[in-house]
């Protein structure tokens, strides 16, 4: 109902957007009574320091969820977010300690890395044909395997790199803005999503995006090498996948090498309470963004409540479900 | 759409206020939160029980909390973080990784919140103290307690759980420096590691076996080390071996109750948490506390496994 259809470009395009635009209201409304809500329940909750906490927390993982949702609007998965994350600290750390290149080589490596990894998962599943599922399940386990290989095992410290701290715990904007002491992470983040946004909104890679996942088939039908433009999106999410590796490295200044496993299923979780639909074809990165400060939101005002932890984990998994019904019946036709 | 729309709206608000009033904090309620390595394992879940115990008796509130496993170093500084948003008296804190939760121990020690390390120390000294095992001690009990075993004299070896944790290298020197020292005839053939594993350790420890057909005696440093050993020496056949084992859970004890394990030695986890929650409300009141407080050991066997002071401490 709200895919692209190019016969059409005008009445696709504004009703793309209605749709776009009410399901950012759902998930913007969801996340404002929930920080209303636990802003009444605890006094501590709505302080700047806690707010800055939950946007720290949510950094990493909304990265990855940004990376994630490229993937699924085109109808596949990806998981292997995580331990690709894992991987690409994991080569930072050996560009940085071992081989003891500056900063930038680092930052650079760590977003080849993904790239080159994203390709890979990329080639798999659109010339090897294997289902995204299983070329993503593969690819985290090498990934997981490889992370503990090249760092026998123990966390790489990057205590010789001054400034990689800085990356993610450091803040540009609190020396402009002294007021304002956003970490520079969630500056990152940020960016990320502008950029991911762009992308996907005004490129000829974000459309190509979009029309796979809505039918691929009449795509390559109509001449274009929809092999290259896949390898590309998944590419393009494994460099991505590459930042939130140099951020996790940076906020915890080492690169923990059996971290990982876990991270693409609340990356998805994000994904789809932000209106991404996991059949393809539609979804939005402010979408996943407001996903992931849902769930990170959640997950810091349950704890600042003292919610027992085995009830939290219950909590996070009604809400997800109640996110992802709320969506569809919002979409049925009336 | 408006009343759906309203509908999630309110069942949010149902849900986050509904779980509130029964648990949020009265004012001038003393409120302590731990942040452990674990949660759902046994023996973290022992260290709750001792925390909750003495919180009751001394009138605080705690909460604890831990990721889903030992790698999720960031989750860990997430639950800090939100610890310390909620202006806690003091906060315990078993560290993953000490480097990683550097700065927000650091605003913890500038607010003025004292910190207690536990189980296993922060490389700082920002914590106020340490309640953890004395785990050179507790290895060196096990050592005479084998040498005893044995009569004094043979062969044994030593399947531990990592070469690069504390709690790893603590148990393994302290056995072998201990049969160094005190047993000149009894000779250490080898030292494997075993991750800790069930089934790793398992592997290491036949292949120890069928290099040394003679063996008197095997010693695992942790639940997963010793077990394999166990396995090892039953898939083996043999059972001349005299095994002792560190910590408990329900295989551990019930090989014990069958013999096929001599002893073991265990932490006193309860005492872990209960310490922890009592050396918080001490640092609150500015007093003095030593660096490291030893929650203690115990070896049990047999004969003493159901001992009221051993059952307290040993987890299934």
């Amino acid at each position: 109902m709200t895919t692209l259809s190019t016969d059409a470009p005008k009445s696709a395009l504004s009703r793309l957007l209605m749709a776009v635009t009410h399901q950012k209201l759902l998930a913007f409304a969801s996340l404002i009574v929930l920080l209303i809500g636990f802003s009444i329940a605890s006094p501590n909750f709505m302080q700047t320091s806690n707010m800055i906490a939950i946007l720290q927390a949510t950094s990493v993982n909304g990265v990855l969820a940004i990376a994630v949702t490229l993937v699924i609007i085109t109808g596949g998965i990806d998981l292997s977010v995580g331990t690709m994350m894992t991987f690409t600290a994991v080569i930072t750390g050996v560009v940085l300690t071992f081989l003891g290149l500056p900063l930038l080589f680092g930052v650079m490596a760590a977003i080849a890395t993904g790239a080159f990894c994203g390709s890979c998962s990329g080639t798999f599943v659109a010339k090897m044909k294997i289902p995204p599922f299983i070329a993503t399940l593969g690819m985290m386990l090498i990934l997981k395997g490889l992370s503990l290989v090249i760092s026998g095992t123990r966390p790489i410290y990057f205590n010789d790199t001054p400034g990689f701290s800085e990356i993610s715990r450091g803040s540009v904007l609190g020396e402009v803005f002294p007021a304002l002491p956003l970490p520079n992470g969630v500056l990152i983040l940020f960016i990320v999503a502008a950029v991911a946004a762009y992308i996907l909104n005004r490129t000829v890679l974000g459309r190509y995006c979009f029309a796979l996942g809505s039918n691929e088939e009449s795509v390559r039908l109509s001449g274009v090498n929809t092999d290259r433009w896949k390898i590309a999106i998944y590419a393009l999410a494994g460099a991505i996948v590459g930042v939130a590796g140099l951020l996790i490295a940076s906020r915890l200044n080492s690169a923990q090498p059996a971290l990982g496993l876990g991270y693409e299923l609340e990356a998805i979780a994000a994904v789809v309470i932000g209106g991404t639909s996991l059949s393809g074809g539609r979804g939005s990165i402010l979408g996943s963004l407001i996903g992931a400060l849902i769930m990170a939101v959640l997950t810091n005002g349950l704890r600042v409540l003292s919610v027992a932890q085995e009830w939290q984990t219950v909590v996070t998994g009604a809400i997800i479900i109640l996110a992802v019904y709320a969506d569809m019946m919002r979409r049925k036709p009336s | 759409m408006l009343s759906r729309r309203a509908l999630i709206g309110a069942l949010g608000l149902t849900l986050t206020l509904g779980a509130a009033p029964a648990v949020h904090a009265q004012d001038g309620e003393v409120f302590i939160p731990l942040i452990s390595k674990g949660f759902q394992h046994q023996f973290w879940q022992a260290v709750k029980t001792g925390a909750d115990q003495a919180a009751e008796e001394m009138g605080v509130r705690i909460t604890f909390e831990g990721p889903d496993n030992e790698t999720m170093v960031d989750r860990q500084i997430d639950m800090l973080a939100a610890a310390l948003a909620n202006n806690p008296g003091a906060i315990g804190f078993a560290a993953l990784d000490s480097q990683a939760a550097i700065p927000l121990l650091r605003q913890a020690d500038e607010a003025g919140i004292p910190v207690i390390a536990f189980d296993s120390g922060v490389d700082s000294d920002i914590p106020a103290t340490t309640t953890t095992t004395d785990n050179v001690a507790a290895a060196s009990l096990a050592a005479d307690k084998m040498a005893e075993l044995i009569g004094g004299a043979g062969k044994v070896a030593v399947v531990a759980h990592d070469q690069t944790s504390r709690t790893g290298i603590d148990r393994r020197d302290g056995f072998l420096n201990r049969m160094e020292s005190e047993y000149p005839e009894i000779e250490v053939v080898s030292v494997q590691y075993g991750a800790g594993d069930q089934l790793q350790s398992t592997e290491v420890a036949k292949a120890i076996l069928t290099a040394n057909p003679d063996l008197n005696g095997m010693f695992g440093t942790n639940e997963g080390s010793a077990i394999g050993i166990v396995n090892a020496v039953r898939e083996m056949g043999t059972d001349e071996v005299t095994v002792i084992g560190y910590d408990s859970g329900k295989a551990q004890t019930d090989a014990i109750r069958s013999g096929e394990m001599a002893g073991a030695i265990t932490q006193n986890p309860v005492g872990i948490g209960y310490e922890t929650v009592k050396a918080a409300i001490a640092a609150m009141n500015g007093e003095e506390l030593p660096e490291v407080i030893d929650t203690g050991f115990y070896y049990y066997d047999q004969s003493n496994i159901d001992d009221e002071e051993i059952q307290a401490v040993l987890y299934d």
